[in-house]
């Protein structure tokens, strides 16, 4: 641990002091105008610091919130992971043809804002005589159809690195590694300074600059709380290997969705998952090694 | 670098070694497998085979063509006719797939037509046509049955519902069609926020 400059004595007085002052003037005036749901969300403490009764308050608090804003009952999940669980990910670079079927159904699954518009998902276009070129590559490609001669495709999401480099950078924890390894965020929690998304070697963050926007009769109402449930503006958000589904057993949404079965999820514990079969027996390379950023995320040559 | 000369001959020894055909009495690096002509299947029961049945996996229907199955409503009343020919019906099937010489009953069964039949001569339900599929194609046979080749939905860590080798690909002319791609992103130059300006 590095010695946090809060320990020295005559710096807390100086902070305590101007807390204080701050927290006063702010307080009374912010405390005075609001509802008790508002002030609720403004204290609220950090999502692993809840106890199981704050927590509770914490989720209805936000169904109740979500479900009048959706005019339908929207669930909020607070499912942990589970144990021996490493979730991993394998996508076969043989195999995808590049339709974007996987990061569409990303938006939806996770009720990603339309407009302005974010995906977790970023299908690259690459020349096959120059291999994986990320500098090369085109995630605008907008052909009739798709696979083009001579092309192929590199989806790129949350690695879900195992050294993230975006958990290190963000100055108030509010995005951090879960046991079964997929990073996620605290919408709650994160004050917008997007220090992780210029971490991230792999464009995987992606902030909401505006209110995010999605029709309500398209949002899906399952959410989880480090996962896809609403989220306001000014916060970060990424790809959780769809922990909603995942944690009950579920595949990822993008998983489901490929028409051509390129993409793998399972248990990276387990010897017998798709996962480990790829891993064991296919040619295995993960994006930008050289960074020691450890990604769960694998591509390989099924052919 | 350079290594000290009785290790080199060493090295040397070992790939003339490795090299000559094992004629001598010396043992032989690869022995080949006792009694030669036999297939090393035959020798390892639990190795996966081509057409072993019996495995659980829960596919969906067959991607029948509306109407053409059962195929013996038709070919009961009809007599077969082995000789190779230009058909008058199934005019929408354009045989594609493999050499020229791929005829129809190489995979259909030309009595039972509700069945397709192996090269071995076992006949299998269309259910089950990825066990005649994997006569052929046996690598991706066997990276389907552990779900590495092919498409699985359900569950990562329970029931899966996987998918025929002809609900992806046309029996008769396997390739897989090239798809329209969904809208690219708006490049972040074109995204502005609402209320922006
Ligand atoms: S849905 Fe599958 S084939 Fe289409 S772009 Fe995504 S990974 Fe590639």
């Amino acid at each position: 641990m590095e010695p946090d400059p809060r320990d020295d004595p005559s710096e807390s007085s100086r902070r305590q002091f101007l807390k204080a002052v701050g927290v006063a003037a702010s307080a009374g005036a912010f405390l005075a105008g609001c509802d008790e749901a508002t002030r609720e969300a403004f204290f609220q403490k950090h999502f692993k610091e809840l106890d199981k009764d704050e927590l509770a308050k914490v989720i209805a608090r936000l169904e109740k919130d979500y479900s009048a804003k959706a005019g339908k009952p929207v669930t909020v999940d607070t499912t942990p992971a589970m144990d021996g669980v490493l979730f991993g990910y394998a996508l076969d670079l043989s195999r995808c043809i590049g339709c974007r079927r996987c990061v569409y159904a990303c938006v939806k699954e996770n009720n990603q804002s339309r407009d302005p518009q974010i995906h977790w998902i970023t299908v690259l276009e690459m020349k096959k005589e120059r291999g994986v070129d990320i500098f090369e590559s085109d995630p605008y490609y907008d052909s009739k159809e798709v696979p083009r001669p001579g092309h192929f495709y590199m989806p790129v999401q949350c690695q879900q690195c195992q050294n993230p480099p975006c958990v290190k950078t963000c100055p108030v924890q509010a995005t951090w590694q879960e046991p079964d390894g997929i990073v996620v965020v605290d919408y709650n929690w994160c004050i917008g300074c997007r220090c992780c998304m210029s971490a991230c070697p792999y464009g995987a963050r992606h902030f909401n600059w505006a209110d995010p926007s999605v029709p309500i009769d398209e949002l899906n109402p399952v959410t989880h709380y480090l996962g896809n449930r609403p989220r306001p503006r000014g916060v970060v958000e990424k790809c959780t290997f769809c922990v909603q589904r995942s944690r009950h057993g579920k595949y990822p949404a993008c998983v489901e969705i490929c028409p051509v079965g390129a993409r793998k999820f399972g248990n990276l514990l387990d010897p017998a998952s798709e996962v480990r079969e790829v891993i064991g027996g296919k040619r295995v390379f993960i994006l930008k090694e050289e960074l020691n950023t450890r990604p769960k995320f694998f591509y390989f040559y099924g052919v | 670098m350079t290594l000290p000369r009785p290790l080199l001959l060493l090295v040397a020894a070992i790939i003339s070694l490795s090299c000559t055909p094992s004629v001598s009495s010396k043992p032989a690096l690869f022995p080949p497998p006792e009694g030669e002509g036999t297939l090393v299947a035959d020798k390892a029961p639990d190795a996966p085979r081509a057409d072993a049945g019996g495995e659980d996996f829960p596919v969906p229907p067959p991607p029948f063509t509306e109407g053409v199955f059962p195929c013996s409503d038709c070919h009961a009343s009809m007599e077969t006719d082995l000789t190779r020919r230009e058909l008058g019906m199934h005019d929408y099937i354009k045989l594609e797939h493999g050499p020229r010489e791929r005829w129809c009953f190489d995979c259909h069964n030309p009595t039972d037509r509700d069945k397709l039949r192996l090269a071995s001569g076992a006949l299998v339900p269309f259910s089950e046509s990825y066990r005649l599929c994997g006569q052929c194609h046996g690598d991706k046979y066997r990276d389907w049955r552990v779900g590495v080749h092919g498409k699985r939905t359900g569950f990562w860590n329970g029931k899966k519902q996987y998918l025929l080798c002809a609900h992806c690909h046309n029996p008769h002319s396997p390739h897989f069609r090239p798809l329209q791609p969904l809208p690219p992103p708006v490049a972040p130059a074109l995204i502005k926020a609402k209320g922006a300006e």
